[in-house]
């Protein structure tokens, strides 16, 4: 027996509390950090929503909310999906290589079906409400304007495919959320897969 | 009758000794009055610049007072939110004045302290000694900037909403785990009750709780190494015997005393504007958030409170998103580094050279005008000055290193005049 301090031993017993306190802390985190996601009340509500879209005439726009989000349903008429060609050397994404859709609406008009335009009401920069802006040529937006959708927060320009133009702070398409057709004239909407 | 009378206060007098000396026994009540006042030496030379510091920490005190009493009636739900601040406005006694107190605070805090970091500027008072005290300093100007987020959601008003979510949205744009990380804050798909019952937490006692706590460090600091003054002269370079600073005067009575002028004089300001013009025409109070949050429509042009906009300037000048988010991140961290971007040995700027002084008016400049300009709707022209005064504003901090060891400052003064 000796009265000299151990200093291996002792860094090892520092370093051995240090270790397992510490992942005593880390573990200990877990229930806070978990606790602050989505709760089962949250996603039960969060759940996918049914719209008739039988009844829409061409040209018309429907909104219906889903997890808190305007969903935006266009019946395009023929001259509408006329124009979406012509807008291409406008457009920052004009193919939708890096903006969010699932892979059935990445194509010219950017739906499963041509006519009906199915996209998030939630601009790609900070998530405003772009404002449909389907009139032609209009004094504000300038003779260039083709009908889309303009976001006034910070001056954001879509077409109507949802497409973003070039030089404005928005840095993706409209989103597209998951949807398919359960019936003819019936969308659900939050969901693409199952049985239809 | 006298005499008795005499004597009496003479016996309360001995009986208040022997509790201090009671306590002093028990805990260091005496010598902390001793460090932090009667025996604190600051300059004599200080200015009206050096009293903001004080008027930040009555604003703080002030907040915290109202704030405590809002909660007792104000309810954190998306359903009954901006009824309970209406309740607040129209049925509770005095609530009306208690709210106005707090949302003029808010600003008058901000004011306050941006007031109080020019100051810093001016007269270097983020050199050495005192990085501590500067990043600090940053710290609780950080958090104040999330207290006020997290309070602004409270009233559920539509810019309320927006706001938010235009805020959230900011993390969204980082890659890989932005979704993620913005979908972890909210607590949910979109801003919801969830949301704002959580921010309620954070604004009345996670965020306050480290605020105060800053300010006690920030403060410990400041009274470890001394207060700078304006003419950036180290005032313990100069002791007499007993080691007391020739040049300074003790915190109590003399600074104090000054003190009370500069909170009365504030207090009248402040009180004219809760009285009279509490919204200050739609600055501290936007009019969009008279109405309750709607989760389908966006306000027709959302702008963050005034205290804010420089930065959103910089973040709507920014045609990229990512790269918007990551510069307004870096116009709140530069100054963290000024102790260290800063070459130039002299302090104030009564005796550094043209150059410094060009800058920090530029910067000075700047900031007010990208502050006007985020409270703008977007335009062309708008958007292009942004990015003008972006420039100096950055620039600022950026080359300060070429510009301040080019500067030539002149002979400092050994004493203070």
């Amino acid at each position: 027996m000796t009265d000299k301090t151990d200093l291996s031993r002792r860094h090892f017993l520092v370093a051995a509390t240090v270790t397992t306190g510490g992942a005593g802390m880390v573990a200990a985190a877990v229930p806070f950090v978990a606790s602050f996601r989505p709760s089962a009340r949250a996603q039960a509500l969060g759940a996918p929503v049914e719209v008739d879209i039988g009844k829409m005439e061409p040209g018309a726009l429907v909104k219906v909310e889903w997890r808190g989000r305007v969903i935006m349903i266009v019946r395009r008429t023929e001259f509408m999906l006329g124009k979406l060609a012509e807008l291409e050397d406008q457009l920052a994404d004009p193919a939708s290589t890096a903006s969010l859709q699932p892979g059935y609406a990445v194509n010219d008009h950017r739906s499963i079906r041509p006519e009906y335009l199915v996209v998030e009401g939630v601009c790609t920069h900070l998530g405003c409400a772009p404002t449909p802006r389907f009139d032609v040529a209009p004094a504000d937006l300038g003779a260039d304007w083709a009908g889309g959708f303009f976001c006034a927060c910070h001056g954001s320009k879509f077409d109507l495919a949802g497409r973003v133009y070039r030089g404005v702070p928005a840095p993706t398409n409209l989103s597209v959320p998951p949807h398919r057709y359960v019936a003819e004239n019936v969308l659900l909407i939050g969901s693409d897969t199952g049985a239809s | 009758m006298a005499a008795s009378a005499s004597d009496m206060v003479d016996r309360v007098g001995r009986g208040a000794n022997s509790l201090v000396r009671w306590i002093d026994a028990r805990f260091p009540m005496s010598k902390l009055i001793r460090e932090h006042a009667t025996e604190y030496y600051a300059s004599k030379n200080f200015n009206f610049w050096y009293g903001f510091g004080v008027l930040a920490t009555v604003v703080l005190i002030l907040q915290i007072v109202t704030g405590i009493a809002l909660t007792m009636n104000y309810k954190p739900s998306a359903a009954e939110a901006f009824a309970s601040v209406e309740y607040i406005m129209r049925d509770v006694e005095w609530g009306w004045l208690i709210r106005y107190l707090h949302s003029t605070g808010a600003s008058a805090f901000f004011i306050v302290v941006y007031l109080h970091i020019f100051r810093g500027l001016l007269y270097g008072s983020y050199k050495k000694p005192r990085e501590l005290v500067w990043i600090c300093g940053m710290f609780i100007y950080v958090c104040m900037m999330a207290e006020a987020f997290f309070g602004y959601l409270l009233p559920w008003g539509n810019m309320s909403y927006w706001g938010a979510q235009v805020i959230v949205s900011l993390f969204g744009a980082l890659p890989v785990v932005g979704e993620a990380l913005a979908e972890w804050i909210r607590g949910d798909y979109y801003i919801s009750d969830i949301t704002l019952n959580r921010f309620f937490a954070f604004h009345v006692i996670a965020v306050p709780l480290m605020l105060v706590f800053l300010v006690v460090v920030h403060i410990m600091a400041l009274h470890e190494v001394g207060s700078n003054n304006p003419d950036g002269i180290e005032i313990k370079d100069h002791k007499d015997e007993s080691g007391k600073p020739v040049d300074g005067v003790a915190f109590h009575p003399y600074h104090t005393s000054k003190d009370l002028v500069i909170i009365t004089v504030f207090l009248i300001v402040f009180a004219f504007v809760v009285f009279f013009v509490p919204d200050m025409g739609g600055l501290f109070l936007e009019y969009a958030n008279f109405e309750p949050a709607n989760v389908l429509q966006t306000p027709e042009h959302i702008a963050p409170v005034w205290y804010f906009t420089p930065f959103y300037a910089i973040l709507r000048a920014v045609p990229y998103k990512l790269l918007g988010v990551i510069l307004m991140g870096l116009a709140v961290l530069l100054p963290f580094f000024l102790p260290w971007l800063d070459r130039c040995p002299v302090k104030s700027i009564r005796y550094r050279g043209w150059i410094y002084k060009v800058a920090l008016a530029g910067f000075a400049i700047s900031f007010l005008v990208l502050g006007y300009l985020g409270l703008q709707p977007v335009s062309d022209t708008y958007t292009l000055l942004c990015r003008l005064f972006a420039i100096p504003y950055f620039g600022f901090f950026l080359l300060m290193p070429l510009y301040t060891s080019w500067e030539k400052p002149r002979p400092v003064p050994e004493r203070v005049r």
